[in-house]
């Protein structure tokens, strides 16, 4: 049995009476120290999904489990990285990491979580920011201060959701080898799934890529295993053969989505100019029923 | 910026000549009403020996204010202390909140003048039927404001305490209460402007010593430049409650 487990998960929203599918028979296992990202179009169900693995929400049909258990509610080992940060502006970048270390480690002294917490703010670099608020950082800064929290919980999952999402590309760049490094550097084996919508990150950081197809009703693609040695860097991947090779796979994989998806969403008796030059709606007609 | 400093001092001040030259002007035309200068030469007294006391009503204004001021902190204490956790529950529960939104938007509106003999009734005692009066009436907006923070509270910060599994408590503690205290002020602000419109009517109802009750007193003997004394004074002190609160709400807000 896989570490992580997510079978037949499927998950809908009502808005206006009007129910929505967002996931549809949602299946992938993870293995111990594996890191999958899952990449898809904005708005197609992955921050759903993710937060499903991670019992944020729950699913209306199928079951996740971590270890053998049922997950049903968000679990002691993980941590979970979000878009926007999500700190506590009225906390210092140390207060934020010390929150989570101290729910996370209740029987340490003060003083000891304390040093924790500041000793995983030095590995991301942010040594000579420990008391300055949310407010006065950078973006780039404030998600370091989220990684920080996420790794000083010392956690054997690790969820990602668009990382570094809200990041100019430059920060981005950086942050992302940071991460890489950080994830080689822990002797723990963490098991990490990301979520996000660049293929060039996803390359440089998992062992394996998951393209998630667009909603309504989204489900799973076949994986696509990167196999290159780390660590990789972002100008390696521009010519590396394998990476071509994934890239290419992964962005067919989502373009012939996001074509099937245009059909299903319109049907054909609406059909305009631009419909005709994609795939007829017969293509798409045994996939829906196949998901 | 030399100008425009120079206009943002004499601008008001001509505003208040106006209005007091309006004064001067309607005093010629109602008998009863005193002039300001006249207003001034009969209550200058209570005001140049602002702390004296020569009798139980007849005493500076300053004492009378503190008296009032007092009252309003334990009506504004009394309310804030109720109001304050009634607001954060109903925020936090829609159970709650639907159980006792009807009646709050009914309690709500109802005059201190028709609480003060209810208060009479409940506790026999002018003084603490004064501070009931003030409490009921004020909390409201504590309660409201209260309720509107948690309610506004965004989902990512309630992903966090999910996230790093922080207890009840901790999560009201570091989280719900940090998050609502600029509504919580805003609140808190507009409580303590309704507690001291409360005291007047309440000084009045009740005849105890404060600038309500000096009010109504100098109004039953026939001194009216005392009245508009009165007025003045109570206007003066809402104003500066009103900015002192203004000033520590700008300063949560600007965290």
């Amino acid at each position: 049995m896989a570490f992580i487990e997510i079978q037949g998960v499927s998950k809908s929203f009502t808005v206006n009476r009007k129910t929505r599918p967002v996931l549809e028979d949602v299946n992938l296992t993870v293995e111990r120290g594996e890191f999958i990202s899952i990449v898809g179009f904005m708005g197609c169900g992955k921050s759903t999904l993710l937060n499903i693995a991670a019992g944020l929400q729950f699913a209306d049909g199928g079951r996740v489990t971590i270890g053998g258990d049922i997950v049903r509610g968000v679990r002691k080992e993980t941590a979970y990285v979000f878009q926007n940060y999500s700190l506590l502006p009225w906390l210092s970048a140390i207060g934020n990491v010390q929150l989570a270390v101290s729910t996370a480690f209740p029987s340490w002294t003060k003083e000891r979580q304390l040093g924790h917490s500041q000793r995983y703010l030095e590995l991301v670099g942010l040594g000579n920011a420990l008391h300055r608020r949310p407010g006065q950082l950078s973006g780039g800064m404030r998600q370091r201060v989220a990684i920080a929290r996420a790794f000083a919980l010392e956690p054997e999952i690790l969820f990602l959701d668009e990382p570094f999402g809200a990041l100019d590309a430059l920060t981005r760049g950086n942050l992302q080898q940071e991460l890489a490094q950080l994830c080689m550097a822990t002797d723990r084996l963490v098991t990490t799934i990301m979520i996000t919508n660049n293929v060039e990150e996803a390359l440089l950081l998992s062992d394996r890529i998951v393209p998630m197809t667009s909603g309504p009703g989204a489900t799973l693609g076949p994986s696509v295993d990167v196999a290159m040695p780390r660590p990789r860097t972002a100008a390696q991947l521009q010519h590396d053969d394998q990476a071509l090779r994934v890239r290419t796979n992964v962005i067919e994989c989502l373009t012939e989505y996001l074509k099937t998806a245009r059909v299903r969403r319109r049907p054909a008796a609406g059909a305009t100019a631009s419909d005709a030059r994609e795939p007829s709606p017969a293509i798409a007609v045994p996939m829906e029923n196949g998901s | 910026m030399n100008a425009k400093r120079l206009a943002g001092f004499i601008l008001p001040l001509t505003g208040i000549a106006m209005a007091g030259l309006l004064w001067a002007a309607t005093s010629q035309y109602v008998p009863d009403l005193p002039s300001p200068l006249k207003t001034w030469q009969e209550s200058k007294i209570y005001l140049l020996e602002p702390f004296a006391k020569r009798g139980e009503m007849d005493q500076g204004m300053g004492r009378l204010a503190y008296y009032s001021l007092m009252r309003v902190a334990r009506g504004f204490l009394l309310g804030a202390l109720i109001g304050t956790p009634l607001g954060l529950l109903l925020g936090l529960s829609k159970t709650l909140n639907r159980m006792f939104d009807p009646i709050i938007q009914v309690l709500r509106p109802i005059s201190p003048l028709a609480w003060l003999p209810l208060g009479l009734v409940l506790f026999q005692k002018s003084e603490p039927a004064a501070l009931f009066a003030i409490a009921v009436c004020s909390m409201w907006p504590t309660v409201i404001n209260g309720a509107a923070g948690v309610k506004a509270i965004p989902q990512d910060y309630w992903n966090v305490a999910k996230v790093l599994r922080l207890s009840k408590l901790t999560t009201f503690v570091k989280i719900v209460i940090p998050s609502t205290l600029p509504y919580l002020f805003t609140g808190y602000r507009l409580s303590l402007g309704i507690a001291w419109l409360v005291i007047v009517a309440s000084e009045m109802l009740t005849g105890t010593p404060g600038v309500g009750g000096f009010l109504w007193q100098e109004y039953n003997s026939l001194i009216y430049a005392h009245i508009l004394l009165a007025i003045l004074t109570i206007g003066f002190v809402g104003f500066c409650l009103d900015r002192l609160m203004g000033m520590a709400e700008a300063r949560l807000r600007a965290i």
